[in-house]
């Protein structure tokens, strides 16, 4: 069994690629992998605390029927996965700090499960592996 | 169905993947060892993805039945 960790690059901020990356999140910490997560650009928008439950809407390739049928389909927030996820198992987040410049943030404005903001090298301090880049 | 006595059921049915297993997760923290819980589930995945977490975790499967639309799983915690 492999148990390196999954690092996860999270750049697109609508909520189909947030609820896959959510969805990852969990079925590796369940497994017992250790997440590490670098939120960037849009990705890092959507963790804003006042804009977490937004609607972010969907990927272009969803279309309307894509739309519609991610919509019906339901099921739990992102962020609510991403909280489970946190409490089974090692799953850091972290904004990325030259994101946070970009938009004017500090941590204090994100959602409470990002844990901190750090630089591009930091993250890779805890990278054993591939990088997925969502 | 099984004679073992389930000592807390939790329906899962309607929630998509990872929701019933991750419920599971919760409620294995919750219970003391030896405790039978039983996950009523309606999602696909969760029929290779809730024996993948008992075997990965040491738990015990004690069975799964299928109903109409959904399956039991029954599982024992064991550590």
């Amino acid at each position: 069994m492999d148990d390196s960790t999954l690092s996860l690059v999270l750049f697109s901020g609508t909520d189909d690629k947030l609820n896959a990356a959510a969805v990852l999140t969990a079925g590796a910490a369940a497994m017992g992998r250790k997440v590490n997560i670098f939120l960037q650009y849009w990705a890092l928008d959507a963790f804003r605390a006042d804009r977490v439950l937004k609607d972010h809407g969907v990927a272009p390739e969803a279309g309307a029927d894509g739309a519609e049928a991610y919509q019906r389909h339901g099921g739990q927030h992102w962020s609510e996965i991403l909280r489970q996820a946190k409490g089974i198992g090692d799953v850091g987040i972290h904004a990325c700090s030259l994101s946070m410049e970009m938009f004017g943030l500090r941590v204090e404005d994100l959602d409470p499960l990002v844990d901190d903001q750090e630089g591009v090298a930091s993250f890779f301090m805890d990278v054993d592996g591939p990088v997925t880049f969502i | 169905m099984t004679t073992v006595n389930i000592d807390r059921s939790i329906d899962a049915r309607g929630m998509p993947c990872p929701g019933p297993l991750m419920s599971l997760i919760g409620a294995i923290r919750e219970g003391e060892v030896g405790t039978v819980i039983e996950v009523l589930s309606s999602d696909e995945g969760s029929k290779t993805d809730i024996p993948a977490w008992i075997t990965k975790a040491g738990h015990e499967m004690v069975e799964t039945v299928e109903d109409e639309g959904f399956t039991h799983f029954i599982i024992r915690k064991a550590r």
